[in-house]
């Protein structure tokens, strides 16, 4: 298959972006609605490649190849298989419905809209990059969009969020870096497919240590890389400050997409690069992804910050995804892994779906009372009962209700790691019952309890715009909640291509 | 016989400042134009040299030889390779990009524009020298325009101090690498100053250890080797911003080019014995040079140390001596070339209009010069070894070069990339964004001009181009570094 | 000596000598008719005579194969030849610069002297006998002895010429006891006659190093070199400021025409001795010339030291002892004596129209006239050693020179030490570009025959700096008639 459909998607948000830049910075109006109109594109074409994408053919489709950089035989390399299809089609979906969220930022609107169809491009280059230099490129590139996004269109503290989370994000790319050049050194390519097949039998000894040290070392640079953007417990700090501090949009895509960009991470190059350290080091990460869960809940649940009790859940549930990930390490190839990285690869999907909605409507909210702490709301469902409803909706989702997208994830995930790490997916669970005690006292401080008086004739309902937004993330809750094959089959495929080899 | 591109390209400058000097001091409009119409064209012949290296032979090419004092074998002797001709082209582009800042200057402009050719001749004379004394003769050529730029159209308060300390700095260095090349045009036994010839030359091993530092590091000065590099924040400093941009853009490289071309390349062995100095030295230019930058509070300091910091990084790529650090030190230099122009041209637009380089003076001066704040980000994206942009396909190679050569440097010199990001990040946010400090009046704070404009753009999409297509370039450094490593004999 | 008989066409050999004997008569007769009125005519007179002989001498008086003439007396070989046009030029320009000055130009002796000091120069380069050499150089000395105090009414310049005078005399007297020393012991006053019975060995091993000792306080005296220098800033400052030039460049490049010659002719024998001789005269001139130069307020004193270690960067070359090293001393000295006349020419200048040689006379000098400004830019690049000017070629040439005899030492030190040297160099400047002009300054006064004087410098300057092939082709020819 030769066409250029993934490059299509990949640089039409950049044209679109320099596109807005010569638009007159007066008219607001035509901004957004060409920004609208312009990510809409990418979400269309990768429906199409969607349709077009055969989950029952091994290996990498739509894959398109040209010298890049070739003093260092790097190449612009880029295809999708199952995994990466559904995070394309994830981030080609929230974008747009950011864009449409962020209709109210009324300050540089240009900028911000530029910004954000770049970072679109960012977010897509890491999932289709099958180069492991294209792959760094596309995940640094991201940062400087959400940088700039945080630190100009950000809270309050907003400075202080945006430079910690860059500066922690680039420092734990260090690592990898550094790993990646001394793959390329000592293999000559960067290209994935050859390096999954040479870099694992590969000897290699620099500062006297041996193979198995430089590997290990070398596997825990990439890990802690993607272990700060998952977060894994304890490199989590800059989350809560950045999600607090950004602009709704900027959370959306924030929790929605970045994070996934981590898991990915572990997905793409960890595990098949690192099959051997994987199985020797995956106890360890399962039990930081267990205590990622444990403690991301309770912090949750002690955040009197709205925003900030979200952006805890991601920990917690961002958590399954490593645990998912853990399991399918220690026992790679196993009927149990592939369970368990099928519920991590749609948990991924579905936090995606679910933070985003929850941080949208937390965004919505924040708009019309100016404030994020729980004691300041209160009773607001009888003010604004098709808002609360949709909250409650979009929160259950996040709890993991049965019926809705996050119960499926999360069964298939202690489904496929309880016989693996019994102790730790026992202890996960008991994390998801705090998950729903926070996500319920959250619910139960903003929408019920006495009306608070001051909130009194200024709450306007949820409006059409909104509810646009926040629509089709519903409309994929309930429908993988109730009959989740369609993606689960695409998943499951790619799972065992990729991994059964292991 | 051929067009004498090079010469042409090399003496148009020159030839504008005699010009410029013949006209009446009253025309201060014929000064800048006719400065700025010989180096647009300047520009362009570089640009049709840079599309006419043939890569495919490598090698020197646009050869001219014409003897210049046979007796003892010095010729006027130009040629350029792959790591020249990039540099050619930034050294036209930076000149250029010069003149247009340089627009406003209503203190004697015929002598500034004037000297600022000269200036550009001096330093595209190095890049195509391909006889040691003629390379010698260009490289001091840039004294007289350095000092007397710096002292008389310098910031007032330390440009005497900042001038002279440059000045005598870079001397020094050049005069114990010129000793060290009369050493080696005697111990050659060939009577002559050809390079070509030199590199013959087989000089025994003891010779080239004994002179390889005296050579290597007298050039090395001028490109801001620790522990000799506190000219350049002095000096980058004191200077106006047209100097600025060709001192860290441009003269730094030649200082670079000069130690790989001389140094390295006569000298292969010696550069063997003494590559651990090299990188032990480099490698605190990147780190100390981060952090020392960090801590400043003016606005242009930190752009000058950041210099310091970043060709530690080009030293670092000759001290490996492997293909991936040959070629990035040589994207490094043009593109550090490039991003610092851009910066010290920004740094110039802000202070021209606020006043003061004081960062915790300055802030939200996004609201006036939308377009500088831009050109300003995209050097501090090239500064922090983000991808996309020119800085991360040049330091990639780098620290590939130095895993092979020394994995301890690349683990150390990494950290100067995340400092980097820190002291960038802060100070565009410090003094792009947030409130404006009270002492700094943002209602009368005017936008840019055109010719500042143009500046911005063109330097800022070139290292986007280039970021994104490296392979624009990396075909005829590619021959460059072959030759080299064919000399040195490595991989 | 036969081949040093007299014969006819020897006369041809010496008509430039012949020449400014009658020059000097000619503006001493002409002096009398056109005392006072047209003093002017008299200047004109001397530069274009000069040039005349110039002519002359390039056309009739060209070095011949035979060059031992008038019984050994004289050798007019390339290296009297090459030294005798750099005295006729540097006494035209010298008169260049002084013809509008009240003070000279208004009596014809001044010319005359001038041009009796350059009659001696002319035959202390081509002397090849200890008499005709004591002769030329007092030939020399007493008329210079005389310029320097020749403002009578200025106490500083009275001051100067005693000086100088005693100086002169003083290391004169050793320099004949050291000549008497070698005629004694060798029995005859011709120099290769004397080199020859040093090479047989027939005299006492101590003794040419003992006479050598003795003669060098006269040469270094001249030259200005250290230990001798303690006359030269006095007297720098104190003489009218053309003589100054003068004294600095064409006197200086008389003194080496002779140290070459006598040492390389003497003394081949005890090379390694007088190397490291002359090594740390070299030396020591480079490091006080230029160390004391950087505290100095006064041009005249700072060009005085300039001039100093100017002299220990000529002595490099001699040092080397090869024909590059004396190639390149020759070369530094040509390109010297263009480049200090210029310097001098403007110092003339500044000095006649502001009346102050202090360095605070240059505040602004480029916003009163950029064009002096650029030429003395040029003249102190020269100086410091930055191309395209003539100063580059002359130091790479004799750094060479160093390295390659293994002097390597020496080539440092000089290396380091020019960058003292363009450190006040690049002071003077900044006072010339960078400090405001003061509000009362005197406007400047060009005159014809000045600007005709530093055009001619700046041009060589240059030439000297770009186009050197010929140049050192000649210089190149003159030191190999010196082995």
């Amino acid at each position: 298959m030769t066409n250029h459909l993934l490059s299509v998607i990949l640089f039409f948000p950049v044209v679109a972006a320099l596109a807005i830049l010569v638009i007159p910075a007066s008219r607001v109006k035509a901004i957004r609605w060409v920004s609208f109109v312009a990510s809409l594109v990418p979400f269309l074409i990768s429906l199409l490649v969607w349709l077009q994408f055969n989950p029952y053919q091994e290996g990498y489709q739509f894959e398109e190849q040209f010298i890049w950089y070739s003093a260092i035989s790097s190449s612009y390399h880029i295809g999708i298989d199952g995994i990466s299809l559904t995070m394309m089609l994830l981030t080609t979906l929230l974008t747009p419905l950011a864009i449409l969220a962020s209709f109210t930022i009324s300050e540089r609107v240009k900028a911000y809209m530029a910004l954000f169809l770049m970072l679109e491009t960012g977010m897509l280059g890491v999932f289709f990059a099958l180069d492991l230099l294209l792959f760094f490129v596309f995940w640094e590139i991201g940062l400087v969009p959400m940088y700039f996004l945080i630190a100009q269109w950000g809270g309050e503290k907003r400075n202080y969020a945006s430079i910690k989370f860059i500066l922690y994000t680039m420092a734990g790319s260090l690592g990898l870096l550094l790993a990646i050049q001394l793959i390329g050194v000592t293999t000559g390519t960067f290209d994935l497919p050859k390096l999954m097949e040479i870099w694992k039998d590969k000897q290699l000894s620099i500062f006297g240590l041996s193979t198995s040290a430089v590997k290990a070392i070398a596997f825990w640079a990439f890990v802690v890389a993607f272990a700060i953007k998952v977060p894994v417990w304890p490199f989590h700090t800059w989350l809560p400050d950045a999600h607090t501090e950004a602009p709704t949009a900027g959370s959306m895509i924030l929790a929605g997409v970045l994070l996934k960009l981590g898991a990915y991470g572990f997905l793409r190059l960890v595990l098949p690069l690192y099959p051997m350290e994987s199985r020797q080091f995956g106890g360890a990460l399962a039990i930081l992804a267990t205590l990622a869960i444990i403690f991301g809940a309770l912090s949750a649940f002690s955040q009197n910050d709205f925003k900030r009790l979200v952006a805890y859940s991601s920990i917690n549930h961002m958590g399954f995804v490593i645990l998912g990930i853990a399991a399918a390490a220690w026992q790679a190839g196993s009927v149990n892994a592939n369970l368990a990285l099928n519920g991590a690869v749609l948990q991924m999907f579905n936090h995606g779906l679910s933070s985003a909605g929850m941080f949208f409507l937390v965004g919505v909210i924040y708009e019309r009372t100016h404030t994020r702490k729980l004691e300041d709301y209160g009773g607001i469902y009888a003010l604004v009962p098709v808002y609360g409803s949709i909250l409650i909706f979009t929160a259950m989702s996040s709890l993991g209700l049965p019926g809705l997208n996050g119960f499926v994830s999360e069964f298939l995930v202690v489904r496929g790691a309880l016989p693996v790490f019994v102790l730790p997916t026992a202890l996960s669970m008991i994390g998801l019952f705090f998950t729903g005690a926070y996500i319920l006292k959250a619910l139960r401080s903003v929408l019920h309890g006495p009306v608070n008086e001051h909130l009194h004739g200024h709450l306007s309902e949820i409006n059409l715009r909104e509810i646009l937004v926040i629509a089709p993330l519903m409309v994929l809750m309930l429908w993988i909640g109730l009959a989740p094959a369609w993606i689960v089959e695409v998943i499951n495929r790619a799972v065992m291509f990729a991994f059964s080899a292991l | 016989m051929q067009f004498p591109l090079l010469s042409v390209i090399i003496f148009l400058p020159a030839l504008a400042g005699l010009l410029i000097l013949a006209f009446p001091e009253s025309r201060k409009n014929w000064a800048r134009w006719t400065a700025l119409g010989f180096s647009v064209v300047d520009l362009i012949l570089a640009v049709v040299l840079y599309l006419l290296y043939n890569t495919a032979t490598g090698n020197y090419q646009f050869i001219e030889r014409v003897n210049w004092l046979p007796a003892l074998g010095i010729s006027y002797y130009v040629g350029v390779d792959g790591i020249g001709v990039p540099l050619v082209l930034l050294g036209a582009l930076v000149v250029m990009c010069g003149t247009l800042v340089s627009w406003r200057i209503e203190e004697r402009p015929r002598e500034f524009f004037s000297f600022l050719m000269f200036l550009g001749t001096s330093v595209l004379g190095v890049f195509c020298s391909l006889d040691l004394f003629m390379l010698f003769f260009f490289f001091e050529l840039a004294v007289f325009p350095k000092y007397l730029m710096i002292a008389i159209w310098g910031s007032p308060k330390t440009r005497e101090y900042g001038a002279m300390k440059l000045t005598l700095y870079l001397f020094i260095g050049s005069m114990v690498a010129l000793v060290g090349a009369l050493a080696m045009y005697f111990a050659s036994g060939k009577n002559t100053f050809d390079m070509l010839e030199l590199e013959k030359a087989g000089f025994d091993t003891t010779f080239q250890r004994l002179w390889f530092p005296f050579v290597f590091f007298g050039f090395a000065v001028l490109g801001g080797i620790f522990p000799f590099h506190s000219w350049a924040p002095d000096g980058h400093v004191a200077a106006p911003t047209a100097v600025s941009m060709l001192l860290a853009g441009v003269e730094m490289k030649v200082g670079a080019f000069a130690a790989l071309r001389v140094a390295i390349m006569l000298l292969p062995d010696g550069a063997r014995a003494w590559a651990p100095l090299i990188f032990g030295l480099a490698t605190v230019n990147v780190v100390y040079g981060a952090f020392i930058a960090m801590i400043q509070t003016d606005f242009k300091y930190v752009i000058g140390f950041s210099s310091v910091s970043h060709m530690g990084l080009v030293m670092i790529g000759f001290a490996t001596l492997t293909r991936e650090g040959l070629l990035g030190a040589g994207l490094q230099m043009f593109s550090h070339g490039v991003m610092t122009a851009l910066f010290f041209s920004v740094v110039g637009m802000v202070y021209d209009r606020a006043h003061t380089r004081d960062i915790d003076k300055l802030g939200g001066l996004v609201q006036k010069l939308p377009l500088a704040t831009l050109g300003f980000i995209v050097g501090g994206l090239v500064s922090m070894g983000m991808p996309g942009f020119s800085g991360f396909i040049a330091e990639f190679p780098i620290f590939m070069g130095a895993w092979k050569a020394a994995p301890l440097v690349a683990v150390i010199a990494i950290l100067g990339v995340v400092i980097t990001a820190a002291y960038i990040l802060l100070v565009i946010r410090r003094v792009f964004f947030g409130q404006a400090s009270p002492s700094l009046d943002l209602a009368h704070i005017t936008g840019i001009s055109v010719q500042d404009k143009v500046v911005v753009v063109m330097l800022s999409l070139i290292m986007i181009a280039l970021g994104c297509f490296p392979s624009l370039m990396t075909p005829i450094l590619e021959t460059g570094v072959d030759h080299i490593l064919k000399l040195v004999g490595g991989a | 000596m036969n081949a040093g008989m007299f014969q006819p066409w020897m006369i041809l050999a010496i008509l430039p000598e012949i020449g400014l004997v009658l020059l000097a008569a000619l503006v001493l007769a002409f002096d009398l008719r056109w005392h006072g009125k047209k003093a002017h005519r008299l200047g004109w007179l001397t530069a274009g005579g000069l040039l005349v002989l110039m002519a002359l001498s390039l056309i009739f008086a060209r070095p011949s194969s035979q060059p031992l003439i008038f019984g050994g007396m004289l050798r007019m070989d390339s290296s009297a030849f090459i030294f005798r046009m750099v005295f006729l030029m540097g006494a035209a320009l010298t008169t260049l610069f002084t013809m509008d000055r009240k003070s000279a130009n208004t009596r014809g002796e001044f010319f005359g002297l001038l041009i009796t000091a350059t009659l001696g120069m002319c035959l202390m380069a081509a002397s090849a006998d200890l008499v005709m050499l004591y002769l030329a150089i007092e030939t020399t000395s007493i008329p210079l002895y005389i310029l320097a105090g020749y403002l009578i009414r200025d106490q500083k310049s009275t001051e100067s010429g005693l000086k100088y005078f005693l100086y002169g005399a003083v290391t004169s007297t050793v320099m004949l006891y050291g000549f008497s020393l070698l005629f004694g012991f060798a029995g005859t006053t011709q120099i290769y006659a004397i080199a020859n019975q040093i090479k047989s060995g027939s005299l006492p091993v101590y003794l040419p190093i003992m006479a050598a000792l003795l003669i060098v306080v006269g040469f270094g005296f001249k030259v200005s070199a250290v230990p001798f220098h303690f006359w030269a800033p006095d007297v720098y400052e104190g003489a009218p400021t053309p003589v100054t030039g003068f004294l600095s460049t064409a006197s200086k490049a008389a003194g080496f025409s002779v140290l070459i010659r006598f040492f390389l002719a003497v003394f081949p024998e005890y090379a390694p001795t007088w190397i490291v001789m002359v090594s740390g005269f070299s030396a020591a001139s480079m490091i006080l010339g230029n160390v004391v130069a950087i505290t100095q307020k006064n041009i005249k004193r700072l060009l005085a030291y300039s001039s100093i270690a100017q002299a220990g960067y000529i002595l490099i070359g001699v040092a080397a002892g090869s024909t590059l090293g004396i190639a390149g001393s020759i070369f530094y000295l040509v390109s010297y004596l263009v480049t200090n006349l210029a310097a001098f020419g403007i110092v003339e200048l500044v000095g006649r129209s502001v009346g102050s040689d202090s360095l605070d006379a240059y505040n602004g000098l480029s916003r009163r006239s950029p064009a002096l400004a650029l030429a003395l830019l040029i003249a102190l690049l020269s100086l410091g050693g930055i191309p395209p000017f003539g100063g580059f070629i002359a130091k790479l040439l004799v750094f060479a020179a160093a390295v390659k005899a293994g002097l390597v030492w020496l080539a440092f030190v000089g290396a380091l030490t020019s960058i003292a040297g363009l450190y006040y160099y690049l002071n003077v400047l900044k006072i010339v570009y960078l400090y405001p002009t003061p509000k009362d300054s005197k406007p400047l006064v060009f005159t014809t025959p000045w600007r005709i004087g530093l055009a001619i410098c700046i041009v060589g300057i240059i030439l000297l700096g770009t186009v050197f092939g010929p140049w050192y082709s000649w210089t190149s020819i003159a030191s190999t008639s010196l082995f």
